[in-house]
């Protein structure tokens, strides 16, 4: 039988060390040859294995195990004009007891709320160890001056905020003034002091994969602690192609800077079904380390209760009703 | 997180195999008169399925006969529109018994239920579907002639794709007013005992449609029966040159569809993820046990360290095991002939000097099993980058200019497929021009569809299949 | 003071056309080849097996220039064969009147027949990918198409018969596609093949394209039908059942495609009728069905 050289890291040595990517992100001309250096994405193909890996079929125990995991990674959200301290307060309380008849389920990651009301999430989550993410940078446009962002963020951060969900110029972006985009992430990374960055694409508005990539990459080389696919006020928004491909991108990041990087799909991701299916393709894209909350969220509403009446049916053997968990 | 995934078997249930089958002649099971009987196993587990007539040379004759009287009293003279609606039926049959075909043919071939169920039974139930649209319109298929049959179509097809092989024979013989006896592989006849069923679920006059099972000597008797007019067969190269020897003087009309070493070439420029994608399908599909696979994986150097890195680290996610399971991606090698030709190519491939690695597998402990392999080190010289091993190992070699690339990917006596990857539109054109081989997959690899027609150059064999040239071949 | 003494004519001597040069065999070999009627007329070079590798050789060399031209410059390549041969149609007529014991009358409406088939195979050069390709409308996100391409180096043998017209009749659809030829003539009415490789020389045709060998056919197609560098075979003037079938069975070790001699009669002795509209057979005899799958996407 053969010889089993054992599994292999994506690759052993770091080939953009630190050091490199100051070289890299110097001038709009070094970005931009960088960012157009990366491999392209064939589209068929990047939807083709997608789709594959969404045949999966995960039972039993693999169920059960990924139905908790997939609440403990939720980013619990609320981003309306009709948020109010009460609608904060109840999103909060069902973050940390998702299912109030069973204490079995555990609490989402973090709960995401408009700036104003980051307050009242920080007193409501308490010491639960649920984070408060706050959505900053003009959100959802990002159609403000940078003094404005930084402000945007410095305020949220200033209220208690534990992590901080920026977008990215987009107008720039298509534009090819990558250097701008660049230097708002440094900015706001900076704003955010001890906050951990998330910084949206709006991949709606990229258009393309060969973008997604690129602007996955541009984010992190500016010091993005995780990437995120949505506002969720664009379609389409989070889609499994579109995660692989950012999956794809911290993988690779990872391994030619020793980095790690989170991904947050959001926007689309309702049922329990889509959410596994995003669980397989981060299991068999970047890896099991990024099977954790620290590493992946799923930025969702409606997504918590239809895992709960999975989770349900799991443990109880016959099929839930909507009527019998909480409506937010 | 470790996430394991807990086994999704596919029920075995929907199946019913019988113990014993007869030969399907004239519309009826019938028992062999001259033949014997041997046992089909299910390669992942040895378990002995059924027990399978071997038909004699009398058997192949009374098919054969069977087969001219209905071609003669029935198929021949029956008008285009109804032959066509017998076809539909019977695709729109297949499409019913899907299930139970993909865990037929899982079973008694090996491969994983999600490639039978998503591919196999699909793409032949289309094929049906694609060649019951021309059965009306034969006319318009040929370029300035009367489009006439050619009678008795003998069939003899491989044990890779049982049931996708059997609709590449039987649908565009049917369709252009030809009637068949067809052979299904030793190792695979369940699924083509079960289209016989089909066949009789869809009234199809009896004898338009013959199958008989056995091994090389029953598909010899078939070849060379006088009464075939036309051969069709799709297996390995030397027996495809027997088969043209043999029909040599005879008028026949011959297909072949044969083996290939088919080169997959990956430019520094590629889509790199991809790629890696289509190296693994084009190598690791079907367990390698496809004539059009990509087994020779040719990557320029300057980016040969990084494919390869990322081609091992997509190998250690493949899942390797039970056929059943809907999360295999990797079946059971489909016999110990098989195994053991895999096994001694790879350890002539070790002997030459190239490095072979394999990811982390545990395989079943009974049952025939390959861990998928690659090979890196290898040169043109090395047999196993000019021997077709018909199993999960690639073999990898590198290249520095385009001319370089096509040299090398057309330095085989084979030209059935080839794969090339790079994101310049003009240079996907320009090596499709340059290499010598029936299909070439620019940016993607072993795509099929009823509608596009496959087939070699060279000792890959000759006729094609799919498409309006696929009817062609059924025509005079 | 007049000269009285008859002008003596100047005999031409016949000798094989490989790889654009009119060499004698290399054997040294030669046969004498009679009109119809039984007289002498020349010395034919008899070529051997080593004539056949040569010509195989240079076939093949001639391929990817010649396959890989355009299909307009192909026609425009075989249309000019034929302003050509038609500038010489009183010598073909001489020579096919001398070989197949034709009328002038029957003869000078043949040769007229060559030349318009031959234009008649220029005209496909660029038409025939239209007619036997195909775009497929497949199943998914994929651009798929097939295209023609020549099958590579095409071993002819001639009609016995039919000289000149049979000749332009098999060869011509050969070489329009982009197949190269190594092309055995008529082996007792080899001269009108030579003096058609004649025209070739001086047409444009570029050298290796087609090779013509006289001699025995049962002496030379054995090697021909064998060769592992052959790429198909076109037995139209095979009379010999035998030899056909062992060619028929030589050409599977590589798997030749193989082109058939007609066997309207019992003993393999009929030959098409040539005078009839061709048909596209011929050319797609030799031409392989490339199909090409590309990706639709963004």
């Amino acid at each position: 039988m053969p010889h089993y050289a054992g599994a292999v890291p994506l690759l052993t040595e770091p080939t953009l060390p630190l050091d490199r990517v100051t070289d890299v992100v110097s001038t709009d001309a070094s970005l931009r040859r960088f960012l157009h250096g990366l491999p392209g994405v064939d589209q068929v193909g990047a939807e083709a294995r997608a789709a594959m890996l969404s045949t999966r079929s995960i039972k039993t125990a693999a169920k059960q195990f990924a139905i908790d995991l997939a609440i403990s990674i939720i980013d619990l959200t609320t981003l309306e004009g009709q948020d109010t301290p009460g609608k904060v307060r109840t999103l909060c309380a069902k973050a940390q007891r998702p299912d109030p008849s069973d204490a079995s389920v555990p609490a989402v990651a973090a709960v995401c709320v408009y700036p104003d009301l980051v307050a009242v999430a920080k007193a409501a989550t308490g010491p639960s160890g649920v984070k408060v993410a706050s959505v900053a940078t003009a959100f959802p446009s990002g159609r403000a001056s940078r003094a404005v962002k930084l402000a945007d963020t410095a305020d949220a951060v200033a209220a208690g905020a534990d992590e901080i969900d920026m977008v990215i110029d987009r107008g720039a972006f298509l534009v090819g003034r990558y250097r701008a985009v660049l230097e708002d992430i440094v900015a706001v990374k900076q704003a955010c002091g001890t906050a951990r960055l998330k910084v949206i694409l709006e991949v709606g508005e990229l258009a393309t994969y060969d973008n997604v990539r690129r602007a996955s990459w541009l984010a992190m080389l500016a010091g993005a602690d995780f990437i995120k696919t949505s506002t969720g006020k664009v379609q389409p928004a989070a889609t499994l192609p579109v995660t692989q491909v950012m999956l794809e991108a911290v993988r690779d990041f990872r391994a030619a800077t020793g980095r790690m990087v989170g991904v947050k799909p959001a926007g689309g991701i309702r049922t329990a079904k889509d959410a596994i299916r995003h669980l397989v393709l981060v299991n068999e894209t970047a890896g099991e380390e990024w099977l954790d909350p620290r590493w992946f969220r799923i930025g969702a509403s409606t997504l918590l209760n239809d895992l709960l009446m999975q989770r349900q049916r799991m443990t109880t053997g016959r099929y839930a009703g909507p009527d019998y968990f909480t409506v937010d | 997180m470790k996430f394991e995934y807990a086994p999704a078997p596919e029920s075995r249930a929907i199946v019913d195999i019988k113990s014993s089958y007869g030969l399907f002649v004239g519309g009826e099971f019938v028992d062999p008169v001259d033949g014997h009987r041997f046992k089909t196993v299910n390669p992942a587990t040895e378990e002995v399925l059924a027990e399978v007539s071997a038909a004699g040379p009398r058997d192949v004759d009374a098919a054969v006969q069977a087969a001219r009287g209905a071609y003669t009293r029935t198929w021949q003279r029956m008008r285009g529109a109804e032959r066509a609606k017998y076809l539909y039926r019977i695709a729109r049959i297949m499409q019913e018994r899907a299930r139970e075909l993909a865990v037929l043919e899982s079973i008694d071939n090996g491969k994983p239920i999600r490639e039978s169920r998503d591919v196999d039974v699909p793409l032949a139930a289309a094929h049906f579907f694609y060649y019951a649209g021309w059965a009306d319109k034969l006319g318009y298929a040929l370029s300035g002639r009367e489009p006439r049959p050619l009678g008795v179509a003998g069939q003899v097809i491989p044990w890779n794709f049982p049931l996708l092989m059997l609709a590449w024979k039987v649908a565009p013989a049917l369709a252009a007013g030809n009637t068949v006896v067809l052979k299904p592989a030793e190792t695979t006849p369940l699924s083509a005992l079960l289209f016989a069923e089909i066949c009789q679920q869809a009234d199809l006059p009896p004898g338009v449609v013959n199958i008989i099972t056995g091994a090389g000597d029953t598909g010899r008797a078939l070849v060379e029966h006088d009464g075939v007019d036309k051969v069709a067969f799709t297996g390995s190269t030397e027996v495809g040159k027997q088969i043209a020897r043999s029909v040599a003087g005879s008028g026949k009309k011959v297909t072949l569809e044969l083996g290939g070493k088919a080169a997959n070439v990956v430019f520094d420029d590629a889509p790199i993820d991809q790629a890696v994608e289509g190296i693994v399908d084009g190598i690791f599909f079907n367990q390698g046990h496809v004539c059009c696979a990509g087994s020779r994986l040719l990557v320029q150097e300057s980016v040969a360290e990084d494919v390869l890195s990322r081609l091992k680290y997509r190998l250690t996610t493949l899942r390797v095991g039970d056929p059943l399971d809907k999360n295999t991606d990797v079946g059971a090698i489909n016999s110990a002939a098989q195994l053991e030709r895999i096994r001694e190519l790879s350890a002539v491939g070790e002997a030459e000097g190239a490095q072979r690695w394999s990811p982390p597998c545990e395989l079943p402990e009974r049952g025939y099993w390959f861990p998928p392999t690659v090979f890196t080190g290898v040169s043109q010289a090395h047999r196993i980058a000019r021997e077709e091993i018909f199993g999960p190992v690639l073999s990898v070699l590198t290249f520095r200019t385009p001319a370089e690339a096509v040299d090398k990917a057309n330095n085989s006596p084979y030209g059935l497929s080839a794969g090339v990857w790079t994101d310049k539109g003009s240079r996907i054109l320009w090596m499709a021009q340059r290499l010598r081989a029936g299909v070439v997959w620019a940016n993607t690899f072993n795509r099929f569809d009823p509608g596009s027609p496959f087939g070699g150059y060279q000792e890959s064999g000759y006729g094609r299949e799919g498409g309006r040239h696929g009817l062609e071949a059924y025509l005079q | 003071m007049s000269d009285v003494t008859p002008r003596l004519a100047v005999q031409k001597t016949y000798k094989l056309y490989i790889g654009g040069r009119f060499p004698r065999s290399e054997s040294g070999r030669s046969y004498q080849v009679s009109d119809a009627t039984g007289r002498f007329l020349a010395n034919a070079a008899m070529a051997s097996r080593k004539d056949v590798r040569d010509a195989v050789v240079a076939a093949r060399k001639a391929g990817p220039a010649w396959s890989g031209a355009s299909a307009y410059n192909r026609g425009q390549v075989l249309y000019r064969v034929a302003e050509v041969l038609e500038g010489r149609r009183g010598q073909f007529v001489d020579e096919v009147v001398a070989a197949e014991g034709l009328s002038v009358g029957t003869a000078t409406s043949l040769v007229a027949a060559v030349v318009d088939r031959w234009v008649w195979y220029a005209g496909w050069a660029d038409k025939l990918a239209q007619v036997v390709g195909s775009s497929n409308p497949v199943a998914g996100p994929y651009f798929d198409f097939t295209v023609p391409e020549p099958t590579g180096v095409v071993g002819v043998v001639a009609p016995q018969s039919s000289s000149l017209l049979g000749l332009v009749s098999v060869l011509a659809p050969v070489i329009v596609t982009g197949n190269t030829a190594v092309l055995l003539a008529s082996e007792r009415r080899p001269l009108p093949a030579i003096s058609l490789a004649e025209v070739l020389a001086t047409s444009d045709v570029p050298a290796g394209v087609v090779n013509v060998l006289t001699g025995r056919t049962a002496e030379l197609t054995p090697w021909l039908a064998a060769h592992m560098d052959v790429n198909a075979l076109d037995l139209c003037g095979l009379t010999d059942t035998a030899l056909a079938h062992a060619a028929e069975e030589a050409a599977a070790d590589n798997l030749k495609r193989v082109l058939r001699p007609s066997t309207a009669d019992p003993d393999g002795r009929a030959e098409p009728d040539w005078s009839a509209e061709p048909g596209l057979e011929r050319m797609t005899a030799f031409i392989e069905h490339k199909t090409v799958w590309h990706p639709v996407g963004i």
